[in-house]
Order: structure tokens, then C-alpha cells, then sequence
């Protein structure tokens, strides 16, 4: 029993760590793609914009959390600037906007390269770590799963209690008619894509004091990320979770048993399978399920 | 990029077919005179040009940039100090440079388009061991000369390429041998899933079956993974006495960060970081604390040559972060290919790869003595055991000279490349693995 108990442990932690990275990577995108249908290719790079504001203005003295705020920040103007500038023009336009999104995360990570140079200094990850048994697991990381956790209920009051959530969600499911009814549609998108960028801004900060800080970071993310939408299917949060939750089983068990390698095989083939069973993702299937009931 | 690199193509394809014509047109004017030159000096050239044509691959984009820069930085600080010399038997060298950007199809493209349409006299470059076997067969169709710069997991045996970048026997052995007496006989290496990971951990398991080692486990991580919290627990879980990282590519770095966060304290030893990609400066202290490698060459090495060699390279660089192994064997093999050609009297490759073949040449590197070996197309090289310290500070013990000598064992892999100098037709192009491991 004493030597299980460790183990199962650390297949606790490594789900919600896995959890909290598939989440975290996955929010900004399933947001600006389930609210708005755009599917934004720089995804990534919002990410890495955050992680650059964070590390920058913590080596300029800053407290690290005041950094992430900074960082944060820093995210959600440039995804504002970017909306009003080039992401209002391609509503409604998916292949369009691919191409364009493409372009501006090519255009991002050479022009970070060119301005600070193929690397910033790391920060250190804060607050130690755990001891159990002989393993031990970093503590921030295990913040971050929570971090997860919050960002999703946070999410969940702001888009069904609050005026601007039902404006919000009034816009996608039929613009003309909320318009009639008074409501500025341009600006809900504005702001929709603002708290996308926002998101995508907090994994920046929240992930910099863990990973090593260069212009193409933002591409660890992407691959997760949409796994993580594909599987969810459309509902923001319901896909989300219910995504984070399943891949993240699948790869914490894999990975902890077979290596890496193997949880990221096992994470694909999972994807694979779901897209050919369930073609509308998670979502879908709840629908179903509450439909029959 | 290709756009960047045309008109520079064009340029220079004017200028070698206008000499002939304006010689006559303007002898006495200032075109005729640098015509007249050019005419001149490009007797002896192996593309028949005015200059000595360099076609250099290196990453200026991409997950390889960090350490492609600095390559690129230092062969070009070579090739301004011979051109400020006045060049190459007089020839001054045109360093073509188009940027394959850490991808495998761009190095195929540009590779021959640097072969075929540059007609370059040498090629320089390469990151990644997949980038290099990616252009290796371009290289050997073409029967081109090509200088690998890179430190990688050793066994080519190429007429063709000249691999001057450190190999595992050179790097592992010494290495191995101290960390086995110092810390215990149980390793557990993590590595690259390529080529370069899946061979330099055969290595490890070859040198630890020749010492009595072990190795407790292997695991081989894809490059676009960043997050290592189960790698890490099942570190723990082996508790190994070191830690042997393979580590590749700016995902990878993100381990040293992750393993401290999480409390995993152990000794380990790679052949790579460090050296090239400077985490130890990169890195909040004490994430590398303990981290032993074996070295070529580092900037901080405190030899008066070094020094001198790093003053230059940060006054011609002030911008420059680091300047590392890879980024000093380019350097130095700029130099090499110097000699040889001024051995050979000529670019013509055929020429200079002949000359390499006949006997061994020494260069005054910034790490100290290099000497080729002809026979494997390999160098000698001053290897130091390098060792980062709680606040990352680097000390260096153990040099000394050491030869790629795995190559020529016989019978396997048997590799002799002078028995057949230059071209020829039954020219040997294989990559060996160390066997039965």
C-alpha cells in the first residue's frame, strides 16, 4: 500500500497538471472560434506575446505577478488593435482568415526575433515544491491547474449572469436580430476578441516562469489547443472542460506508464478517434445525451 | 527570402559574364581595371568566377536560430578577417548565405540551389543531424565539397563532407569514466527522438558496457514537447545516480526550469547544452547546478586565445549573446578550408579535396591545436570537461587532445577515406552506428 500510494499520486497530478495545460492552451482559441467562427492561426503567438510582456517587465523589476498582470494587458490591447485593424475585415470569411492569422504569427515570431533577440532570460519558477514518497512535483504547477479551474468558473458566471454574456451570446447566435434589438454588435465582437486575446495573454504569463522564453514558444501550445477545441466541439466551456478532462486522463496514464512518446500517441490516436465518432466533439454528445433524456 | 536572394544571384551573374565584354569596351576606365582582375585571378577558380564562391546553411530562423546565429556570426567574422588579409590566393571569398530556416525541405532546396545555380566551391553548414543527412546526398551527387561544423553522434564516413564539430567518443568517454567514479554506476538518459538523440544514446550504452555502467532506462522525447512533469516523476522514480540529457531545441530547454521547480536534484551530463545554446546564461541559477559536459570549446574558456578570439568576435557582434561551440568550429574551419586551398593552389574542388585526403593539417583554433584527420574526415580535438556550479559559473578540468578514433576501427566500421583520394566513383557516403548496443 505504501509504495501504490505515491504512484497514484502522481497520476493524480499528472492529470490535473495535463488538465491545466490543455485548458489553459485551449481557452483563448475555443473562445474567439466558438463565439465569433474565427479561426486564429496566431493563437500561439498571443500566448508568447504574454510570456514576453510578463518576462520583460519582470526583469525590469517588476514583482512577478504584477508582470503577469503587465503581460496580460500587454495582450489583450494588441489583440484589440489587431481586431479593429485586420479581424473585423474577415467575419464570416474561415479560409480568409486562416490565411491571415497565418500570415501575422509568421510576421510575430521573426519580428520578436529581430527585436529581442532569439532568447529572454527565464524567469525561475516560484514556490518550490511538494515532497511525497520519493517524487516531489512542482507546486506553481499545481497553482496552475487551479488557475484552470478558476479561469472556467470565472468564464461560466461572466457569460450566463452578467449583461454583457447575454449580449454576447445574443450576437453569435443571431446578429441581425440583436442588433434590432440594440445591441452593438461590433463591439461585442470587439470585446469578445479582446477577452480571447486576454486568455491567450494569462497562459503566456501564467506559463513563462516554466518554460525557456523564445519567439517560437507559442507552437508548444497550438497543437494542444486545438486538439482541445476539436474535441470539445463547439460549447465553449462544456467542450473545453469535458476536452481538458478526457485528453488529460489519457495523458497523464500514458505518459506516466510509457513515457512521453506514448502519452502524446495516445492523445492524437484519442483525437483520431473522437473526430470519426463523434463529429461535433464533446458538445455534441452531451446535446445528444440531454436531448434523449 | 527568395525574393531577398535572387537579385544578389542575378547581380553576380552579371558580373561574371560582363568581364570579357567591357574589357574591351573600358579598358582604361575603373570597371575595366576590376574587370581586368577579376579576369585574372579567376584562373585558377573552380566556378571560373572573380571570386571565391562560400554557399554557407546556416538557421537564422526557426527552432535552431539561437545557436544558427551564432554559426552564421562567426564564419562570417572568419571570412572578413581572410578578405580584410586579402583573401584566398588572392581571391577574395563571396559568403552566399540564404536561410534555411531549421527546415529540412528549405536545406534541400537551397543546398542545391547553392550547388547548381551559385556554383559555390564549398559548402558550410548545417544544424541538426536530420538537416545534414537531408543535404548529404545533394552533397555527394554533386560531388561537392561540404564542411558539417556541428558537434553531432558521429559515424560518417563521406568522401565528400568533412565533419569538424566534436563526435561522442571524443565527448563521452573522458566523460563517462569521471562521472561514473564520482557519482555512481546507475545513469538514466532522456533524449531527442532523432537521429542524433537515438545514436548518441546508443553511445552512452556503448561506452557504459565498456566501463561497467548501466543504464537504467532511456526515454526518447518528440522536439515539440515542452511539458516534462511525468518524465520528471518517473526520473524519481528510477532515482538514478546522473542524468543524461540529450536535450535539443528551445521546447526542450524548458526541462532544466521544470526539473528545478520540482526539487529533482541530480548530477547529469549531455553532450550538448551549454556549449551551444548557453542555458547556464539563459537560466536562472540553479537549474543547470551540477550539469558536466564534455567540450570542444566554450567562451569561457581562460586561454589568451580564446580571449582574443572572443574580444573580436563581440566587437564585430556587440549584440551577440553567446559565442559557442558550433559558432568556433565554423570559424576555425574557415581557416582549415584556407590552408587547404592554399595547399591545393586552387578552389578546384577535386584539388582541395585531395590535399585534405594526403596528410593531416593543423589549425591554432581558439580552443587550441585542431588537427584533421584524413582518413575519417573527422578532427582532433581539445576536449574539456566542463562543469556549471550552483550560481552557473564554469570550470574546466581534464584537457587534452583527443582523436575521433572510432571511425577507423576495424573491422567495423572500417572507415579509411585515403584510399581513394578526391573524387572518385566508388566513393564511400555511409553513416556507421555503433553496433550490438
Amino acid at each position: 500500500m505504501a509504495s501504490i500510494l505515491p504512484q497514484v499520486l502522481n497520476l493524480f497530478l499528472q492529470f490535473i497538471d495535463s488538465f491545466g495545460f490543455l485548458v489553459l492552451s485551449a481557452i483563448g482559441l475555443a473562445i474567439i472560434f466558438g463565439m465569433m467562427g474565427v479561426i486564429n492561426l496566431a493563437h500561439g503567438e498571443f500566448i508568447t506575446v504574454g510570456a514576453y510582456g510578463t518576462a520583460l517587465s519582470f526583469h525590469a523589476g517588476l514583482p512577478l505577478p504584477v508582470a503577469m498582470l503587465v503581460g496580460v494587458a500587454l495582450t489583450t490591447v494588441f489583440g484589440l488593435i489587431l481586431e479593429f485593424t485586420i479581424i473585423r475585415r474577415l467575419y464570416g470569411r474561415l479560409l480568409d482568415s486562416m490565411v491571415a492569422t497565418w500570415g501575422i504569427s509568421l510576421i510575430m515570431i521573426q519580428g520578436l526575433r529581430i527585436v529581442f533577440g532569439s532568447s529572454l532570460p527565464s524567469i525561475g519558477t516560484p514556490l518550490g515544491s511538494v515532497q511525497y514518497g520519493s517524487f516531489s512535483y512542482s507546486t506553481y504547477r499545481l497553482l496552475l491547474a487551479g488557475a484552470s479551474l478558476v479561469l472556467l468558473g470565472v468564464l461560466y458566471w461572466v457569460f450566463t449572469s452578467t449583461d454583457f454574456g447575454t449580449r454576447a451570446r445574443a450576437t453569435i447566435q443571431n446578429e441581425e436580430m440583436s442588433r434590432a434589438l440594440g445591441t452593438d454588435t461590433n463591439r461585442m465582437y470587439l470585446l469578445t476578441f479582446g477577452i480571447g486575446s486576454a486568455l491567450a495573454g494569462l497562459t503566456g504569463a501564467l506559463y513563462a516562469p516554466t518554460m525557456t522564453i523564445v519567439p517560437g514558444m507559442g507552437s508548444t501550445f497550438l497543437v494542444e489547443a486545438f486538439v482541445t477545441v476539436v474535441v470539445g466541439g463547439a460549447s465553449v466551456l462544456v467542450g473545453t472542460s469535458g476536452a481538458g478532462l478526457l485528453l488529460g486522463f489519457i495523458n497523464a496514464v500514458f505518459s506516466n506508464l510509457f513515457g512521453t512518446f506514448a502519452g502524446r500517441m495516445a492523445l492524437l490516436v484519442t483525437t483520431i478517434l473522437v473526430i470519426r465518432a463523434l463529429p461535433r466533439g464533446i458538445t455534441g454528445l452531451l446535446e445528444d445525451v440531454r436531448g434523449e433524456t | 527570402m527568395k525574393g531577398d536572394s535572387d537579385p544578389q544571384t542575378s547581380d553576380r551573374v552579371d558580373k561574371r559574364t560582363q568581364p570579357n565584354r567591357r574589357q574591351f569596351l573600358t579598358a582604361a576606365g575603373a570597371t575595366g581595371a576590376l574587370a581586368l582582375t577579376a579576369g585574372c585571378s579567376s584562373m585558377g577558380g573552380g566556378s571560373g568566377s572573380d571570386t571565391l564562391k562560400m554557399g554557407v546553411l546556416e538557421d537564422q530562423s526557426g527552432n535552431f536560430a539561437l545557436t544558427g546565429i551564432q554559426k552564421y556570426h562567426a564564419q562570417k567574422l572568419a571570412v572578413e578577417e581572410i578578405n580584410a588579409e586579402g583573401g584566398i590566393n588572392g581571391q577574395e571569398i563571396e559568403m552566399i548565405a540564404p536561410d534555411p530556416q531549421s527546415d529540412n525541405q528549405r536545406y534541400q532546396e537551397l543546398a542545391r540551389r547553392l550547388i547548381n545555380r551559385d556554383n559555390v566551391d564549398v559548402l558550410f553548414g548545417g544544424f541538426a543531424s536530420s538537416s545534414r543527412e537531408a543535404i548529404r546526398p545533394i552533397v555527394d551527387e554533386n560531388q561537392q565539397l561540404y564542411f558539417y561544423t556541428n558537434q553531432y553522434e558521429g559515424g560518417v564516413c563521406d568522401t565528400y563532407t568533412w565533419c569538424t564539430g566534436a563526435v561522442p567518443e571524443q565527448q563521452i568517454s573522458t566523460t563517462l569514466e569521471f562521472l561514473t567514479d564520482e557519482f555512481g554506476d546507475n545513469f538514466y538518459t532522456i533524449a531527442a527522438d532523432y537521429n542524433f538523440g537515438q545514436i548518441t544514446a546508443a553511445w552512452y550504452r556503448k561506452v557504459a558496457n565498456e566501463i561497467g555502467a548501466n543504464v537504467m532506462e532511456e526515454e526518447f522525447i518528440p522536439l515539440d514537447v515542452s511539458q516534462f512533469g511525468s518524465t520528471i516523476n518517473r526520473i524519481q522514480e528510477a532515482d538514478p545516480d546522473f542524468l543524461v540529457t540529450l536535450l535539443v531545441g528551445s521546447n526542450h530547454a524548458s526541462f532544466y526550469n521544470q526539473k528545478n521547480a520540482s526539487g529533482l536534484e541530480v548530477p547529469m551530463n549531455t553532450t550538448i547544452n551549454m556549449a551551444q545554446g548557453y542555458e547556464h546564461l539563459r537560466f536562472d541559477p540553479p537549474a543547470l547546478a551540477n550539469m558536466y559536459v564534455g567540450v570542444n570549446y566554450m567562451q569561457e574558456i581562460p586561454t589568451e586565445q580564446n580571449r582574443d578570439f572572443v574580444d573580436r568576435f563581440y566587437e564585430r557582434w556587440p549584440d551577440a549573446d553567446y559565442v559557442g561551440q558550433m559558432a568556433q568550429n565554423s570559424y576555425f574551419t574557415t581557416y582549415l578550408y584556407k590552408q587547404a586551398v592554399e595547399k591545393a593552389g586552387t578552389t578546384d574542388q577535386d584539388e582541395v579535396l585531395k590535399v585534405l585526403d594526403e596528410e593531416p593539417i593543423s589549425v591554432e583554433a581558439p580552443e587550441g591545436t585542431v588537427t584533421t584527420d584524413p582518413e575519417t574526415h573527422h578532427v582532433t580535438h581539445q576536449i574539456r570537461l566542463a562543469r556549471a556550479d550552483e550560481s552557473h559559473e564554469i570550470t574546466f578540468r581534464n584537457q587534452q587532445a583527443v582523436e575521433p578514433y572510432w571511425l577507423r576501427e576495424t573491422p567495423y566500421p572500417g572507415c579509411d577515406l585515403t584510399q581513394t583520394t578526391g573524387a572518385s566513383e566508388d566513393e564511400e557516403t555511409t553513416q556507421y552506428q555503433p553496433q550490438g548496443v
